[in-house]
């Protein structure tokens, strides 16, 4: 099948590039070019990025030493939002809701996600592009223009989106209730709305290209496993994101037209509004339906990337491929079915409890089953330690730390006193926050020479990646003592309660090293931008990798390769392999690319 | 105390990260290969700093535990509490287990295999044996912990009316809470926003004659060894009641009324007595007191000494003033809490008192007022036409 389908890509190839000129902006702008569009998406990505993160100090600061003077508020925040330098409650809520909106969607899934199924897919199935290149531009450019929509709520006299990144109504419905909920929230849900557009032709266009455009001998079971992480992300996308629309219409709806799908029995201001019949239980099922995969729509694709660097650097194949692809499949499945656990307390009936916490539980054990496999991976290696297999192994650690408290969260029971508190933020920090950015950088450190022909330096990645391991156990992990001990997330200042008083220094230890983590982030960026322009020249396959990209001319052509598309006769993870005489199977190489045909006397393994 | 830590804690790392860069400038020798792909060396440096990192996740495992365990909250105060505090401590043993181990395995295999030109790494794809072992003591693991969870999760939730609660109804709005008592007849009145005039500022249909006899409190008083029935209604977004020392929390919903129900088990004034508390509230007081110099020093107001009391918070975001969303508990003996409730006046005598001082309602409301009311910078927002309205059907929540 893949075969008859690339066919006609291949013609359309030769047709193109010999007569086709490109102008500056075709070629760095309004490009169909994957390639480049995944560089669009992951230095778009990295710029919300900085932003997210500069506001998560922001507001750290303000924890750490409440409703004190700082000059830096004063700056950035300005007068309105810090008289005399000290951060208003509602600017506190305000940078609390963008960063958490800026980094589950516009870093983690549209730069993390994005960049690489785009850079990646094409690359590791052996297609010339994706199978729509304008779909894939309108998707980036619509992504981007939710990114501006977003910034520019900043920018609001009334001040951007204030009810956190959840949005729950009535607070995101009332700019009586808040004043965040005005053109701010309006803003947030046309840019979330055009966002969801963007996602949506980007995961269609993955899901297609994967099934479609394979190259000869590429069948599904001896595709990369980042790729079938990117193919089960694009579902899940295609699966919920749907439903967060629906979720952010009927809120428009409700705040601009008076219907009442959310909304019933409000005494607001003095004033009883007309809303009757809606119910805010509505709106979280509708969010969260989203809202957990989303989780995974964040992590899968980490996942992947890991499973390749580790594999790579391990010079050992995967261990348990087949495991592996089935806990993909089987998180992508019970993700869909968990939602109700961000809600045991939200008075939804105790039996539907129940449910979802047996569901919940359940997806421990193909995360378990991955964490295992990498941990296998690794034994008996000949282990590389590039940046981008320190950043996997970092991962698999967070992975690991974060994931073991969910069984907390997930219990019904025992999320009754840690609903809500620094312990969820903990919790969710490090199995998706800091997993999936560990999994965004072990990518680009990874995939840098083939995004952009050079390599990056790896002592500032050495540096980069050791400063973060510990700054962010640092931020996280103390956290989840002041959560354990009855500490709301989302508070503006503790002070109001003289009980939580001696945790104050425990927020003053987070906060700095939730700064000497963000600095540090600063010199990735440098080695980033620098490498682009001053890297040392890269050769075709860096790492010794056996999937298909590294077979592409280091220069970028448009159709990846020149002339005919080679053809698959492995899979993926051939590394180290011996023949029967105990040495390698091409002599004086320990790897195998899937290019190459079975050698005499050669058995493919059944996986 | 707390500058002194910050300036030690960056300079510490900034000793570190200029020695770091040190080692890395020393490892290289001038005809060091500059391919920035890692060589031997690298993978050594590496190795040895993953294994040291291991070695760090466990110090400052230890160090939480040591320095942070203590915040830990202390015995609970209501009646499944210890079913609550046994399976959060099965709980943490277990995932404290596993997390030793797998770090152990995960950062000990990656110093120990680090790479050498010499060395040759096993081809080793699959092992269907391990594969099963490892899928099915999560599952075994796991079946156990939902079992426990969900008989701990049914006894708590579901509510026994047997036992005869006392109803209590807590009702949250931007940013407060008050408490409103059944009285004799255990039965709320019928309550909605759309009622909400001059004093009966809780909405209570004044048709019902079960609301008659409501006592509305701002001070939420509970009698030892009783159990209460919680009924929250909210009058403008979404709020969260949370218990902290009872293992109690719901979320509290305009438009519909939640429930949550439990035991208080400790008196305030045993608690304040406990080994714990004592300790606790010292600690407390010290940092006050170091807080204090500063102020005084600043010529600024000092802070009151702290005494504990149980609280009820609000957990969920609720506009600006969330962080400050609180009501005081106290739990006394039976005999004190009855006294109490009887100098507490009913809602019947409330209205009919306002009708008699119509024109100044503020005498009654005192600074009951809701800030949300005040925000709206009329005392007459309290006077305003938001009975139900004529002709329109209003939907009445028990």
């Amino acid at each position: 099948m893949s075969a008859i389908a690339n066919a006609p890509a291949h013609d359309h190839h030769d047709d193109h590039v010999h007569h086709h000129k490109e102008t500056f902006i075709t070629k760095y702008i309004f490009s169909q070019d994957h390639k480049m569009i995944a560089k669009q998406y992951l230095i778009t990505g990295l710029i919300m990025g900085v932003i997210g993160i500069a506001m998560s100090i922001l507001f750290r600061i303000q924890l750490a030493w409440p409703e004190q003077s700082f000059w830096v508020f004063e700056v950035l925040l300005g007068d309105k939002w810090a008289p005399d330098g000290v951060m208003t409650p509602s600017m506190y809520l305000a940078l609390v809701t963008i960063h958490g909106t800026i980094m589950v969607f516009f870093v983690l899934t549209a730069g993390l996600s994005g960049t690489f199924s785009n850079l990646l897919i094409p690359l590791q199935i052996g297609a010339r592009d994706m199978a729509s290149g304008f779909l894939n531009m309108v998707s980036y450019w619509l992504f981007f223009l939710s990114s501006v929509i977003m910034l520019s709520s900043l920018f609001v006299e009334s001040g951007p989106a204030m009810a956190g990144w959840t949005i729950y109504p009535p607070l995101s419905a009332l700019p009586q209730a808040i004043s965040g909920s005005g053109t701010g929230m309006t803003l947030w849900l046309v840019s979330m709305a055009i966002f969801i557009a963007s996602s949506l032709l980007g995961s269609l266009n993955y899901i297609v290209t994967v099934i479609n455009l394979r190259t000869e001998g590429m069948s599904m079971t001896r595709l990369p496993l980042t790729i079938w992480a990117f193919f089960v992300t694009a579902i899940i996308g295609v699966v919920s994101f749907p439903v967060l629309l629906s979720a952010a219409l009927l809120l428009i709806m409700d705040r601009s037209f008076g219907t009442s799908f959310f909304l019933s029995d409000i005494f607001i201001q003095g004033e009883v509004l007309s809303h009757q019949g809606g119910s805010p239980v509505l709106f979280e099922h509708l969010f969260w339906f989203l809202g957990h995969p989303e989780v995974y729509i964040v992590l899968l694709p980490a996942l992947g990337i890991t499973s390749e660097v580790i594999a790579t650097n391990s010079r050992k194949p995967i261990f348990g491929y087949r495991a592996m692809v089935a806990s993909i499949l089987a998180i992508a499945f019970l993700s869909t079915i968990v939602w109700g656990h961000h809600m045991f307390v939200s008075g939804m009936n105790p039996f539907l409890g129940s449910v979802f916490t047996f569901t919940t539980l359940l997806i421990a054990i193909p995360s378990a089953v991955k964490a295992f496999n990498y941990i296998t991976t690794l034994w008996k290696g000949n282990l590389q330690m590039n940046p981008g297999m320190l950043f996997s192994i970092g991962l698999v650690s967070t992975f690991i730390t974060g994931g073991l408290t969910g069984i907390i969260l997930g219990d019904s029971t025992l999320d009754i006193n840690v609903h809500d508190t620094y312990f969820v933020v903990a919790h969710f920090h490090l199995v998706m926050g800091i997993s999936a950015l560990y999994g965004l950088f072990a990518g680009v450190y990874h995939w840098f020479p083939k995004m952009f022909g050079r390599m990056m330096n790896k002592n500032l990645g050495y540096v980069h990646f050791w400063v973060t391991a510990v700054g962010a156990y640092g931020v996280f992990f103390p956290m989840h003592f002041i959560g354990i001990a009855g500490l709301p997330r989302r508070y503006y200042t503790n002070t109001e309660f003289p009980y939580f008083d001696d945790y104050a220094d425990v927020n003053v230890i987070i906060t700095v090293a939730a700064i000497i983590t963000a600095l540090v982030q600063l010199v990735f960026l440098y080695n980033f931008f620098s490498s682009i322009f001053f890297g040392k020249k890269a050769v075709q396959n860096p790492w010794k990798s056996n999937t298909m990209e590294w077979t592409t001319p280091v220069e970028h052509i448009h159709g990846n390769w020149p002339g005919k598309i080679p053809s698959v006769y492995r899979w993926a993870y051939d590394y180290s392999k011996t023949g029967d005489d105990g040495d390698y199977v091409i002599k004086g190489q320990d790897f195998v690319p899937q290019t190459v045909p079975l050698q005499e006397g050669e058995e493919e393994l059944n996986h | 105390m707390t500058v002194f830590l910050v300036i030690i804690v960056l300079a510490l790392l900034a000793v570190t990260g200029w020695q770091i860069s040190k080692i890395f400038q020393l490892s290289q020798r001038p005809d060091a290969d500059t391919s920035q792909v890692a060589n031997d060396k690298d993978n050594r440096l590496n190795g040895i700093l993953m294994l040291g990192f291991v070695i760090f996740l466990y110090v400052i495992t230890i160090y939480c535990f040591w320095e942070y365990g203590r915040f830990y909250l202390p015995e609970a105060a209501a009646e499944h509490g210890s079913e609550y505090d046994n399976l959060m401590f099965i709980s943490i043993g277990l995932i404290m287990v596993v997390q030793i181990i797998t770090q152990f395995l995960l950062h000990f295999f990656a110093y120990k295999y680090k790479g050498k030109k010499t060395q040759r790494a096993l081809f080793y794809a699959d092992n269907d044996k391990l594969e099963f072992i490892w899928t099915i003591i999560p599952v075994i693991v796991l079946a156990g912990l939902i079992i426990y969870g969900l008989f701990t999760w049914s006894d708590i939730m579901n509510i026994n009316e047997d036992e005869d609660p006392m109803v209590i109804e807590l009702y949250a709005y931007q940013f407060d809470w008050r408490a409103r008592y059944s009285g004799e007849d255990n039965t709320l009145g019928k309550a909605n926003v759309r009622f909400i005039e001059g004093v009966n500022q809780l909405g209570v249909d004044e048709s019902d004659s079960y609301g008659k006899d409501d006592k509305i409190v701002t001070e939420l008083h509970l009698p030892v060894g009783k159990p209460v029935l919680f009924k929250f209604r909210s009058q403008d977004v979404l709020h969260s009641a949370y218990f902290p020392f009872h293992r109690a929390q719901m979320n509290v919903v305009p438009g519909m009324i939640t429930q949550f129900g439990f035991t208080p088990t400790i008196t305030t004034e045993e608690m304040r007595q406990s080994e714990y508390m004592v300790d606790k509230v010292k600690s407390v007081n010290e940092e006050r007191n170091e807080r204090n110099k500063e102020l005084v020093a600043q010529g600024e107001p000092t802070l009151d000494s702290y005494e504990f009391d149980y609280f009820l918070l609000c957990n969920k975001i609720c506009g600006q003033a969330h962080y400050n969303m609180q009501m005081k508990i106290i739990v006394e003996s039976e005999e004190d809490f009855n006294a109490w409730l009887e100098e507490q006046p009913t809602f019947g005598s409330t209205m009919e008192d306002s009708s008699e001082n119509v024109d100044r309602p503020e005498d009654t409301a005192g600074d009951d007022t809701p800030e949300s009311m005040q925000e709206d910078g009329s005392e007459e927002g309290q006077e305003m036409e938001n009975a139900p309205q004529e002709g329109e059907e209003v939907a009445v929540v028990d």
